[in-house]
């Protein structure tokens, strides 16, 4: 008798015996620590987070082989990144909305602070596009200009994407098909939202704050 | 406890025929041409993947031949310096970013799941795009290289010798976009094999009951993700000096050449364990089955790998001990490249241990294997000499360089990929590779290697530089470099030894059977290739060595759908099923994203505006990717289950 | 007088005090690396050899899933404090050396600033007094048994100071500087090269040093203070006068003509070295003929154009400059 043979019969004997772990009525998704998805987007979390630190490290690094800072001599003007900060912080709130009614499987509610979270999107995406003309120094002025540039330029790259997604993600909430396993993606969309915020406010303290001590 | 025990968990349903049936039909590749761009298998991804790692590894070895004909004699001139720059730049460039790190993802795109009783990778379509976006690299920096527009600036490309000013053109605009390319490949997929190997593992397999192989292969992947972001960022600064103007590295604007290094070597340093720490995880496995027993200090041999994994951040410095850093932080860097060596210690102990209480059975993958406690070891001692400040400043850039960084990489990474290709070639394919020829092969390769590179630590000791494509006659360094060219010829036939090997296994090897080796791991429990869904029932695993160790209840796992690509989520530390979750079908659009991700990035290469333009048909191409199937999403709301 | 060539560059010859301790290190390192080479590589052939032969079919000794195997764990404790303890002796060895090579003596040392071009050395000797500094290239004159210190300057890419003989490498970067402490116990020519890749012609960027006894190395460092010699024959002068009226004056100094750029070497006193073109070729007539009618066929992509030159202008030019003493 062949191998495989052997083993399908042994197979039979065990089910016969009950001997086997039964998953038939498992969940089919599930949220947080113990979905998947929590763990790629937690993954891209460590990535960014990384290029971020490492960027904030650059600038600090330049700063001290630099004896004027900023070589320009001018910072950034404080308005546009202030209130920005402002308007991220504030979406914090209607990220969590979304996040607890994708958790209750509430749909409603879930459309509703999507769209609420596209419009925050919207106004800090507008007000971004203010804050590298009022950072007063080009990428190419000198090597301050070009981290200054590269910080907002990196996390700006976040924010677009992140609207991107989250935008695609809200559309589908209304248009359809949908499942549970969605539910789950606007839960993981919040936490990188809550990411992309976070992470901006050391940078915002290096862009605008490092340059005035 | 024999190769044909039942225990080798092939199980079936009743309805077992009709069952495996379903299970294939429902894993397998989609037909025709479409289909081939479509398909998401993580082994049929994988062995694609590794089939290209092998082709840069080739291409790399042909680099390495003309390198080694230029230099068999003084003042040659068979290849001008301009062709010679670019010739050992793409050969690092190839071997380091296209052949070492990728091949070792690709095997473990292959082996992860089978080992931890899963039907596949968690993200099958990233896994995919990962290999593609990898491949349009690589072929692109080949086809600069056939332009004569191949960077040759080195693998490393220092500033400000690769920045604007001295290096004009585009050259070396396709190297950093390469590291673009490669690095979003790995680090994709290491976010893939994370989240395989913490979520998706068989009910049972707690933590410390995986194999070692596949706690290297998570330690790896978290390293990826801390280690790669450096190089990323250091060569996006470099294309932009070089394109838009910025001053990251122009000391004349208040940027500085050592920031390329630090940012550079901080992920250097650690890519070299990226690619030494896998195999580690292939001698493990490899040493188990060969000495008949568990590797010994199972708990140890992880503690190592971790500690080495956190060490290996912390070296990075010693690559620049020739600069004008300060004398006392570079000893902290010594003590720190000394240290490392502990845990490697420890491991090659525990490995030396296993052998020596073990039963040996002497073959090929084993002999591959043998080879790295000669090879390495002898690596790793003259990495000690380079770690001291002192000694260093003698040999960094030398040809001793040249040979401690071969003898590191081929003794700690390609013999063991080697041992580890006869070892689970039968898997992949369902055949054995030739005894006699893989003898043949490695005698072969061992003697070639060592011939060739053990003369460079002296041409390095009596003043030989690296990287340089001719040297004078009367500084006698001829016949050692004619006898280096001769070794890597006989690397060259051993390769090639190799290469008939397969062709002639894949026509008429003899086969292999589910468990050629008597191994213990889960792999070997399944047929020889595998089928389409891994394994037609998921086991459930009650040791480390489930395949050896008594079977206990229960067995193995039922109510999972053979229709629709299921996989039992587990939980992370201790395995046990949490719920279940449907994963994509096959799907075009992963190629298609890398299509036209290769386009932003190449485009980038000439202007910036690349990156908006571009932008569009990647977020296209990404969101239809992620749009659901609304036959597929009925379906699975019909069979749906709330936590 | 001087080593063949193949010992004029070799780390293992130290013929001065840095490399000496290098070499020192060198040697018990190289001895203690043996040791735990052969230790490895025997007890892996040992295990090996020594344990019973099976195959696939054998059945697995799974006994250490069921508990400790304490020997063995005891053993390998033993060989890891070994193990440490060689590791601490190695960090012994490279601070030791490294204390004793940042107290090389530096009274009454020679004072060379070098900066490094792509594919040159420019060395300038200097002086607490200005007036007595000097500018030379590729070729560096010290005294034997005083120091010297090297202040390492790069005007292009990153290059490296290397003359295994005398001391280990530093790099020469953009933007800083560094300093590179030696001193040359023996007599002798040594011999050096860029080490660190910097492009195009990196493989023939090579340096001289040649150690004389220290009344030699005044009397050649008076000498090299001098302005250029007055061409005394009228080949020489007709020489010099081909020489200012060509291009050559754009990129070269001869001190005491109106020729002052400093692009290139400089040449005020070119017939007092061995070698052109950065230690690469004999100074002698027909190398110099053959440089300056096309460095590109001798070093391609050197910063140095053709100069097509009547062949009576260039006689005439070459026996201004080996006047250059």
């Amino acid at each position: 008798m062949s191998a495989p043979q052997q083993n399908r019969d042994a197979g039979k004997d065990a089910l016969r015996r009950g001997a086997a772990l039964d998953v038939g009525h498992m969940p089919t998704f599930a949220f947080g620590t113990r979905s998947p998805m929590w763990w790629g987007t937690m993954g891209l979390v460590a990535i960014e987070s990384t290029v971020f630190a490492l960027t904030v490290m650059t600038y600090f690094y330049l700063r001290s082989h630099a004896s004027v800072w900023p070589m320009s001599r001018f910072p950034p003007d404080l308005l546009w990144g202030t209130a920005n900060t402002a308007i991220l912080l504030a979406s914090m709130w209607p990220n969590q909305m979304a996040k607890k009614a994708a958790e209750r499987l509430d749909l409603a509610g879930v459309r509703l602070w999507m769209v609420v979270c596209m419009l925050f999107s919207l106004a800090f995406l507008a007000v971004r596009a203010f804050e590298f003309g009022a950072l007063n120094t080009r990428w190419d002025s000198d090597a301050y200009g070009s981290v200054v540039w590269m910080l907002l330029g990196l996390h700006t790259t976040h924010l677009v994407t992140d609207a991107w997604d989250s935008l695609v993600l809200t559309v589908l909430m209304f248009t359809g098909p949908l499942e549970g396993k969605r539910y789950v993606d606007v839960s993981e969309n919040a936490g990188y939202w809550y990411f992309v915020v976070l992470s901006w406010l050391p940078i915002y303290a290096v862009i605008y704050w490092g340059a005035r001590f | 406890m024999t190769v044909s025990d039942p225990r080798h968990a092939q199980y079936a349903d009743p309805a077992d025929s009709a069952g495996a049936a379903a299970l294939e039909r429902t894993w397998r590749d989609p037909p025709g041409i479409v289909g081939w761009f479509s398909a998401i298998n993580h082994k049929t991804i994988s062995k694609r993947f590794m089939v290209t790692t092998m082709v840069f590894f080739l291409l790399g070895g042909v680099l390495a031949l003309l390198i080694r004909l230029q230099l068999a004699q003084p003042n040659a001139d068979i290849i001008g310096p301009d062709m010679y720059n670019q010739v050992f730049t793409m050969h690092g460039s190839t071997m380091m970013f296209l052949f070492a790190v990728p091949v070792m993802q690709a095997v473990a795109t292959y082996l992860v799941p089978l080992m931890i009783g899963a039907r596949s990778l968690a993200f099958p379509r990233l896994n995919a795009y990962a290999y593609w976006i990898f491949t349009m690299g690589g072929i692109m920096l080949y086809a600069a290289f056939l332009l004569n527009a191949g960077p040759d600036a080195g693998w490393f490309a220092y500033v400000p010798l690769s920045g604007p000013q001295y290096s004009p053109g585009k050259r070396v605009d396709f190297w950093a976009q390469m590291i673009t390319f490669t690095e979003l490949s790995g680090l994709m997929e290491a976010i893939v094999l994370i989240t395989t190997i913490l979520k998706l593992r068989a009910p049972g397999m707690s933590l410390n009951r995986m194999p070692l192989y596949v706690w290297a292969m998570l330690v790896t992947s978290f390293m990826v993700l801390f280690a790669m972001p450096a190089v990323m960022l250091a060569s996006t600064a470099l294309i932009t000096d070089r394109l838009v103007g910025t001053h990251f590295y122009n000391p004349a604007e208040g940027g500085d050449a050592l920031l390329w290094q630090h940012l550079f070597w901080f992920f250097g340093h650690p890519e070299v364990y990226l690619i030494f720490i896998p195999p580690l995880g292939f001698i493990s496995a490899i040493v188990a089955t060969f000495a008949r027993r568990p590797v010994v200090g199972y708990p140890a041999m992880i503690l190592a790998l971790v500690t080495t994994a956190f060490l290996a951040f912390g070296l990075w410095v010693h690559h620049m001990f020739a600069t004008n850093l300060p004398e006392l932080g570079k000893t902290f860097f010594t003590a720190a490249s000394l240290v490392i060596a502990v845990p490697s210690a420890v491991q090659i102990f525990c490995w030396i241990a296993t052998l020596g209480s073990g039963r040996i059975n002497f073959k090929t993958p084993l002999l591959f294997v043998l080879a790295f406690f000669f090879i390495l070891v002898m690596g790793g001692l003259t990495g000690l000499m380079l770690a001291s400040v002192s000694l260093d400043t003698q040999l960094h850039d030398s040809f001793f360089v040249v040979a401690h960084l071969h003898y590191v990489l081929l003794g700690g990474a390609v013999f063991p990929l080697f041992g580890a290709f006869y070892y689970w070639f039968p898997k992949f394919t369902g055949r054995l590779l030739d005894e006699r020829l893989g003898r043949w092969n490695f005698w072969l390769f061992f003697i070639g290697f060592n011939v060739a590179f053990f003369p460079m630590h002296v041409l390095g000791l009596w003043g030989m530089p690296r990287r340089v494509y001719t040297y004078p006659a009367e500084m006698g360094w001829g016949d050692l470099n004619l006898v280096a060219s001769l070794g890597a010829a006989t690397i060259a036939v051993s390769v090639l030894l190799f290469l008939f090997n397969v062709a002639r296994t894949l026509r008429h090897g003899a086969m292999a059977g589910p468990d050629p080796w008597g191994a213990g791991t889960l792999e070997w429990s399944v047929a020889s290739p595998p089928p389409a869904g891994n394994f037609e029932v998921i086991p459930v695993v009650h040791g480390r060595y489930p395949l050896w160790q008594p079977q206990a209840e229960p067995t193995h796992v039922t109510g999972m759908s053979n229709e629709w690509r299921e996989v039992l989520v587990t939980t992370v530390a201790d395995a046990e099923p949490d719920h279940r979750m449907w994963l994509p079908m096959p799907s075009i659009w992963p190629f298609l994203s890398a299509l036209a991700t290769t386009v932003l990035f190449v485009g980038s290469i000439f202007t910036p505006w690349a990156i908006v333009w571009g932008s569009v048909p990647v977020g296209i191409a990404a969101t239809w990717w992620f749009w659901p199937k609304r036959s597929v999403v009925q379906e699975r709301v019909r069979t749906e289950v709330p936590p | 007088m001087t080593d063949p060539a193949s010992n004029m560059q070799d780390a293992l010859r130290a013929a001065g005090a840095q490399a000496a301790h290098i070499g020192d290190l060198w040697n018990g390192t190289l001895a203690l690396c043996t040791f735990v080479f052969v230790a490895i590589v025997v007890a892996t052939i040992v295990a090996v050899w020594c344990a019973p032969r099976a195959d696939a079919a054998t059945r697995p000794d799974t006994s250490s899933l069921s508990g400790p195997e304490h020997r063995i764990w005891r053993r390998i404790g033993w060989a890891t404090a070994a193990a440490i303890a060689g590791l601490l002796v190695l960090l012994a060895g490279d601070v030791f050396t490294s204390r004793a090579l940042a107290r090389l003596p530096l009274r009454d040392a020679v004072d060379i600033e070098l900066v490094g071009h792509q594919w040159w050395w420019e060395a300038r000797y200097r002086d607490a007094d200005v007036s007595r500094e000097f500018t030379t290239a590729n070729e560096l004159t010290i005294p034997v048994g005083r120091p010297v210190i090297v202040t390492l300057r790069a005007s292009d890419v990153i290059h490296s100071l290397w003359v295994p003989s005398l001391s280990g490498k530093k790099d020469l970067i953009p933007g800083r500087t560094a300093t590179l402490r030696l001193r040359a116990d023996r007599a002798g020519t040594y011999r050096g090269q860029c080490a660190e890749f910097c492009g195009l012609e990196h493989a023939l960027m090579a340096l001289l040093v040649h150690a004389v006894p220290p009344a030699d190395f005044e009397a050649w460092a008076a000498n090299q203070r001098q302005p250029a010699r007055e061409p005394v024959d009228a080949a020489a002068r007709r020489g010099r006068e081909v020489f200012l009226a060509t291009s050559c004056t754009m990129c070269h100094t001869i001190t005491g003509t109106t020729a002052q750029a400093r692009l290139g070497p400089d040449l005020t006193h070119l017939a007092s070295r061995q070698t052109i073109a950065a230690g690469m070729f004999p100074n002698n007539r027909g190398h110099l003929a053959g440089w300056i009618g096309d460095p590109q066929a001798l070093k391609p992509g050197v910063n140095m154009p053709a100069n097509t030159l009547p062949p009576d202008d260039l006689q005439a030019l070459l026996a201004y400059l080996e006047t250059l003493r």
